[in-house]
């Protein structure tokens, strides 16, 4: 690790035995592994150690400070005992996120809770389980870690190092999924602060059609660390949607990655709604890896307080006529601050891409801030990539207009927000989901408003 | 009903009503008529409580109540109506939406039953009709696409359905063809009645033909410089306003001085 220890920080090199002693409690409870995963652990870690956390030095991490989560020392987050889990679920449960009786796997602190769990009614051709299982029979060697560039990112890399649980998923060639799965993942506070290091794998065979809905949720007060890496394939001609829908504890922070790699006319959709948490960094990257496929990537964050949300996300275009839709939304109160980074990259060969990617920002505060960037590489001749960036409050006109028929002015500002964020919500098609995200939204705007 | 007295106000640093003194009963129908820039609707403005005024001296009773001291939603909650010159564009909410909010904020305000969404149509079909708009536009975005005389009649339409004691229509000929002229006339005066005042503030005497005025004045740099019947609008039309020594086709210094630029946002 010479040379790289120019990267790590001050705070990180305090705090790299915390990390080393997490890798090598790892590495003792899957002594038994097979040598591909013990392997591919170690690389991961050296790597990491290599890396370090990423400064502000980097251009993909200029508007994102990481130093909280640095200079913090996090322990492995151990398995709760589940009364406290118990209640987040039940939570989660009945504000609508999950419907009962959905088919879910769930996750405590990182850990798969079989009792949490409810797959029993899954149709034939899906198989829905833990990763650990998944990683003990063996056959995963030829996807883990094959989609996420662990060799270049410093928290994939620390996940890849540190996961030993999350979601396998796996639907076969020609399965239709008419009901989505749900992919939950509890954080319950400690005394000190945790880390867990979610990892999940997707794999979604020729001509499948499924909903993927990742939940992450954490109690208030709880200052706990997630770092998060799902893999997904999806292969000729399927149609996945992914959701993710991030309802961290205020305090937590929350490091995520989804990779996607997209075969021929496959159609994907990514639905990213970020709530919670202190400190988020949401990477999107999908590669279009096979002629046709299209992807959608639709998102929307709401932030106050001092909260901070940034979404990195990356539209490879690799073959040529692929389509990718972005829209990304914000909504930015108090003195909270938000990044969004939309990379599109249209390969040599990727002729008649057609990319449209749009990010819209409401700023219902003088002191919030936005960086918008569009990062747009293009190396094909004959494409069409566009992209808009806009940063507004809301219209005074609009206010004056619905006050001028009787309705107050909290409600019309709220009303006026909540239209901002309507189009995003309208492009997913889970209603319960829909629904709940709109319970969501009206809560957080009346909590603003009464401040 | 309404007793405007000695009313100033400016934007910013220019001052665009100089002293107006107005006095409206229930029953009657008022019509403001005035070259480009005259005030005309700064003064529906400053009725309805458009926040960009600055009202500086004089005041306004609207049923013994001091007017002005009332937020906008508060006055449309007592029955103040503004239909708007330039109905604003609200991607993201329904019309459906938008109305019967505030028609159950209006209708709490008086002590009614809130309607859902189902006699909430019953209620409204009828007024559609009236003014011949298409339900399928209930559930658009409000006035977002709409064509001028959609927005207009949106304005009246949405005015059948809250049925303000005091509706004031700015300027809400302009822009219309003759057809849609009389479709939005006809749904002002089926909404004329003894309990109820109108306001019609226009620039031309076009409207003034199917919504006939019981009052009309003339208003010319910020103050009310004529007022009569309705011969009064017949004669400006026939003769201009260069008639009553206001220079035809040219800016009042209120409007020079930016008010115009303003109101037209």
């Amino acid at each position: 690790m010479s040379g790289a220890t120019t990267t790590l920080s001050a705070g990180m090199l305090d705090q790299a035995d915390a990390y080393l002693a997490g890798f090598e409690a790892v590495e003792k409870r899957w002594a038994g592994a097979p040598g591909w995963l013990r392997e591919l652990r170690r690389g991961a870690m050296a790597r990491f150690t290599e890396l370090g956390f990423p400064t502000g030095k980097l251009e993909e991490w200029k508007f994102t400070s990481v130093a909280p989560i640095a200079r913090t020392r996090f322990r492995l987050a151990e398995p709760d005992s589940g009364t406290a889990f118990q209640h987040r679920l039940e939570a989660c449960a009945t504000a609508g996120a999950i419907p009962a009786g959905a088919p879910r796997i769930v996750f405590l602190n990182g850990r798969y809770s079989q009792a949490q769990s409810n797959l029993g009614g899954l149709p034939q051709g899906v198989r829905v389980g833990s990763l650990a299982e998944f990683l003990k029979n063996g056959r995963a060697e030829e996807h883990l870690a094959r989609y996420a560039a662990w060799r270049e990112e410093a928290f994939v890399a620390l996940n890849t190092a540190l996961a030993e649980d999350g979601a396998f998923i796996e639907i076969s060639r020609g399965t239709v999924l008419r009901e989505p799965i749900y992919v939950v993942f509890c954080s319950t506070p400690s005394g000190e602060p945790a880390m867990s290091h979610p990892r999940n794998l997707i794999l979604a065979g020729e001509a499948s059609q499924a909903a993927i809905v990742e939940v992450y949720a954490g109690d208030a007060g709880g200052n706990y660390f997630t770092n998060a890496v799902t893999e997904l394939a999806a292969g000729e001609t399927a149609v996945i949607e992914h959701y993710k829908l991030q309802q961290e504890s205020p305090e937590a922070f929350h490091v995520a990655t989804l990779q996607v790699r997209q075969q021929r006319s496959s159609n994907f959709a990514a639905h990213y709604v970020s709530l919670g948490g202190a400190l988020v960094r949401n990477n999107v990257n999908a590669v279009l890896d096979g002629d046709g496929a299209q992807c959608t990537l639709n998102g929307l964050y709401l932030a106050g307080g001092r909260q901070h949300v940034d979404n990195h996300t990356v539209l490879d275009h690799a073959k040529p006529h692929c389509g990718s839709r972005e829209y990304y939304k914000g909504i930015l109160d108090g003195r909270s601050t938000a990044v969004f980074n939309g990379g599109i990259v249209v390969r040599k060969d990727a002729q008649k891409t057609d990319a449209i990617q749009s990010n819209k920002n409401l700023l219902l505060s003088r002191d919030a801030v936005i960086n918008t960037k569009p990062q747009l590489q293009i190396w094909a001749d004959d494409v069409r990539c566009t992209h808009g960036a806009t940063i507004g409050q809301l219209d005074s006109e609009a206010l004056f207009y619905l006050r001028s028929r009787g309705i107050g002015h909290d409600e019309a500002r709220h009303l006026l927000t909540f239209a901002f964020a309507n189009d995003v919500l309208g492009r997913m098609k889970l209603e319960e989901l829909r629904a709940h995200l709109e319970r969501q939204m009206f809560a957080r705007l009346s909590k603003s408003s009464d401040k | 009903m309404l007793e405007i007295t000695n009313l100033h106000a400016k934007v910013e640093d220019n001052e665009i009503l100089r002293g107006i003194d107005l006095k409206v009963n229930a029953g009657e129908v008022h019509a403001i008529m005035g070259p480009n820039g005259s005030g005309k609707s700064t003064l529906a403005g400053v009725l309805a409580g458009r926040p960009i005024y600055e009202v500086t001296a004089g005041g306004v009773t609207y049923d013994g109540k001091d007017l002005l001291g009332l937020s906008p939603e508060d006055r449309a909650r007592e029955g103040l109506f503004l239909a708007f010159q330039y109905p604003v564009e609200i991607p993201g909410v329904s019309n459906m939406y938008f109305l019967r909010s505030a028609l159950n904020t209006v209708r709490r305000h008086r002590g009614l039953d809130e309607l859902d969404a189902m006699d909430f149509l019953r209620m409204v079909r009828g007024k559609m009709k009236l003014l011949g708009m298409d339900e399928s536009l209930m559930n658009r975005s409000v006035n977002e696409g709409f064509s001028g005389g959609e927005k207009k009649r949106n304005e009246i339409f949405q005015m059948a359905v809250l049925e303000p004691r005091l509706a004031i229509l700015d300027e809400t000929d302009s822009g219309l063809d003759i057809d849609a002229l009389k479709v939005v006339a006809e749904g002002v005066n089926a909404l004329r009645a003894p309990q109820r005042a109108i306001i019609v503030v226009t620039h031309y005497q076009r409207l003034l033909n199917y919504i006939v005025p019981d009052f009309v004045h003339v208003l010319y740099n910020g103050r009310i410089m004529k007022s009569g019947d309705r011969q009064l609008a017949l004669e400006l039309e026939q003769k201009g306003y260069g008639w009553l020594g206001i220079p035809n086709g040219t800016l009042s210094p209120a409007a020079v001085a930016g008010g115009e630029s303003v109101l037209a946002r």
